[in-house]
């Protein structure tokens, strides 16, 4: 086979890997901070994709222009659901926040069925079909446009995190809950916030994802498995473990579906999350447990 | 002692004679029962997968249904009451429900679009004695069961392959040119798998003009399909074989136009490339693919009767796979009530096996069954879509057009 063959399935594997990762940033943060884990973390996403399809048909929005306003809309509903669903769950035993998530993951889905139907939805922007063509290397430019949003979105989050007083405060409640009580810090109120913002990714991940994906009710539960591989990959907890986890999963399943089958790709991602969990059960960048 | 005596005494002379009557009443009923199921409607139970994820296709298929009223009194055919069921995409409810409907007073049933729900409601039929008329199932195990009770008309998986072979031979041989090499991508399901080996299996018996280079199986859940198609595209192959489903094919249109790969001609063998999602979807886009498939012959006359009722009935749905042949099982089912001049099941079933509908809408001769209860006479078309309509390029018989080849570049569509 040509090695172009080779090089245009890597470049797509990364560029989707980089969308893939933005979705999972949102899961690694909350767990990371509030630690809970987001059992319901892709069919939020399915939300911002009916948002971005049902804003496209009817006001004829480009998704990726609607794609901070989506995720203001989901960082509101992340805010309201932590506040006033999970956070008396926190101090509960964990098979007790997981039936919580779980049921507001079907709650989500049945939602989106009833209102939206089970046919798979999608939106025909002007460069939908479009692509970038180096020499021999074809770039497919709805998936650079995407990958090019959450590289920006995942930068706005770091130093949001790295640089601001609200993120440095954010980080002390993630690494000491009671020295944060001592402090004075309103833990509930930035455990809200967190939540909010891991929502947040996936309002805008899932515009991103509409313009390579189709959208389904029933899609939400694969890309909760998805965000949940990436983040143990890369480490859960670690934003930048987030990303390298994502692009890591992207470029596997397209590289084993060149060269092995397609029909292997997710088989080969899973594979690579068995590798890690016996070899570094941190996960790639995650710190190891005290 | 006391009350056994008094429960000895309760069955009197009078008591007993009382009875008897009764029973004679009953008795007598009976056949009245019967001469008066004659001028009543037939009572149909409609098995569809009207929910999972099967549901727009079941929800299609009704549309055939809804239609056939009409059509059915014009043809001068007894009623018929429709009693709809959702088997849910899920073979132990299709079982439950056809047990229901029989329960509750069907005396045909028809259905399922599925072969393994279709299966599962052929024993209930066989088992409780009621025919069944299937619409749309493939699987060829279900008629090779020596069931009395169920019938086909639908063609089998061996049926549409050897159909489409030679098909695709009559297109090639109208346009005076064929590819001589193909790539074939398929889902890896039931019905992927089925069709791909069975094509293995049937290949070198049609002497085609190509050879197939490679075969890629892809998941049918597959979100992104660029990887296939980087795939197929290297092996330089002229042309796409594509076994796929309705989002696939869309995915796989997408690939072909990002990354720049025409193929002389896209030969589709099963659903996707022809339905009206497909055509709305992709506009311009959707224009060439050739779908080799059970279908219908556009220029019988109740064809058309069909297509003019589905258009007042449902405004900008194309006519289809669907629609035609479950609206064949109910001409089928109001046919056979009609000769048999009873609903008595075994009565019907007889009905159904002289079968002989030469007014009909699929292609070939007309509706009839074998022995095993298969229509065998029918044939699979080749259609191509074309500015958002499907026409029919072959059989020559059944053809509407003459084909448009080879396909015209993605990039070169305005």
């Amino acid at each position: 086979m040509p090695l172009d063959v080779y090089l245009n399935v890597a470049v797509s594997g990364v560029l989707t890997g980089l969308v893939y990762g933005l979705m999972a940033l949102g899961l690694s943060v909350i767990f990371g901070v509030v630690r809970v884990v987001n059992f319901a973390h892709g069919e939020m996403m399915t939300v911002a994709m009916y948002i971005a399809v049902t804003l496209f048909s009817t006001l004829h929005l480009d998704p990726l222009v609607m794609l901070i306003p989506i995720a203001m809309v989901l960082f509101a509903f992340g805010y309201v659901l932590q506040a006033g669903l999970i956070n008396p769950f926190i101090t509960r035993p964990e098979h007790s926040q997981f039936l919580l998530l779980v049921a507001i993951a079907i709650i989500i889905v049945n939602g989106l069925l009833i209102v939206f139907g089970p046919s798979s939805q999608n939106v025909q922007v002007t460069y939908a079909f479009d692509s970038f063509q180096f020499g021999r290397l074809i770039i497919d430019a709805t998936k650079a446009y995407a990958a090019v949003a959450a590289v920006a979105v995942s930068a706005a989050l770091f130093i949001f995190f790295r640089s601001t007083m609200l993120g440095t405060s954010i980080r002390a409640c993630a690494d000491n809950y009671t020295g944060a009580l001592v402090v004075g810090l309103n833990v509930k109120r930035l455990y809200a916030l967190t939540f909010a913002l891991g929502a947040a990714c996936v309002g805008a991940a899932g515009p991103m994802l509409l313009l390579i994906f189709d959208v389904t009710p029933a899609a939400g539960p694969a890309y909760t498995l998805l965000a949940f591989v990436i983040v143990i990959t890369g480490g859960l907890g670690s934003m930048p473990g987030a990303l390298v986890g994502g692009v890591l999963i992207g470029l596997t399943e397209a590289m084993a579906g060149l060269v092995f089958t397609p029909s292997a790709k997710s088989m080969f991602a899973f594979a690579i999350l068995v590798l890690v969990l016996l070899f570094r059960p941190q996960g790639i960048m995650g710190k190891r447990a005290a | 002692m006391k009350k056994k005596s008094q429960s000895k005494a309760a069955v009197t002379r009078r008591s007993f004679s009382a009875g008897l009557g009764a029973a004679g009443i009953v008795a007598g009923a009976a056949p009245f029962n019967v001469v008066r199921a004659q001028g009543a409607a037939l009572k149909v139970g409609v098995l569809l997968p009207r929910s999972g994820y099967q549901a727009s296709i079941g929800q299609d298929c009704q549309r055939g249904v809804d239609i056939s009223a009409g059509i059915l009194k014009d043809l001068g055919l007894p009623p018929l009451q429709i009693m709809n069921a959702d088997t849910e995409t899920n073979v132990d409810v299709a079982r439950s429900r056809a047990e229901k409907l029989i329960g509750e007073g069907a005396q045909l049933l028809i259905g399922a679009f599925d072969s393994g729900q279709t299966t599962a409601i052929a024993q209930v039929a066989e088992q409780k004695g009621i025919p069944l008329v299937i619409n749309i199932a493939a699987a060829p195990p279900i008629t090779e069961q020596g069931y009395k009770f169920v019938f086909r008309n639908f063609p089998t998986g061996p049926m549409i392959l050897r159909d489409a072979f030679l098909n695709q031979k009559e297109v090639f041989q109208i346009t005076g040119s064929a590819p001589k090499t193909a790539v074939m991508l398929h889902v890896n399901d039931t019905y992927g798998t089925s069709i791909q080996k069975g094509m293995a299996a049937m290949f070198p018996k049609f002497d085609m003009p190509y050879k197939i280079l490679q075969e890629i199986a892809y998941d049918p859940t597959a979100r992104d399909l660029s990887v296939e198609i980087a795939k197929a595209k290297a092996t330089g192959a002229e042309a796409l074989i594509a076994v796929s489903r309705l989002n696939d094919a869309i995915l796989l249109t997408r690939e072909l136009v990002k990354q720049r790969w025409t193929p002389m001609a896209v030969l589709s063998i099963g659903p996707g490339w022809y339905e009206d999602q497909y055509l709305k979807t992709l506009g311009k886009l959707s224009d060439g693919p050739i779908s080799l498939v059970p279908w219908y012959d556009p220029n019988k006359k109740l064809s058309k009767s069909l297509e003019a009722a589905l258009a007042k009935a449902h405004p900008g749905v194309s006519m289809s796979t669907n629609h035609v042949y479950t609206f064949e099982a109910l001409l089928v089912a109001a046919d056979a009530y009609k000769r048999a001049g009873s609903a008595d099941p075994k009565a019907l079933a007889d009905a159904i096996r002289t079968t002989n509908i030469t007014n009909n809408v699929s292609p070939g001769p007309g509706i009839m069954f074998d022995a095993k209860g298969q229509n065998d006479k029918l044939k699979g078309s080749a259609i191509q879509n074309r500015g958002g309509k499907l026409v029919t390029l072959a059989p020559r018989e059944a053809a509407n057009a003459k084909p448009e080849w080879p396909l015209k570049p993605y990039d070169k569509r305005g």
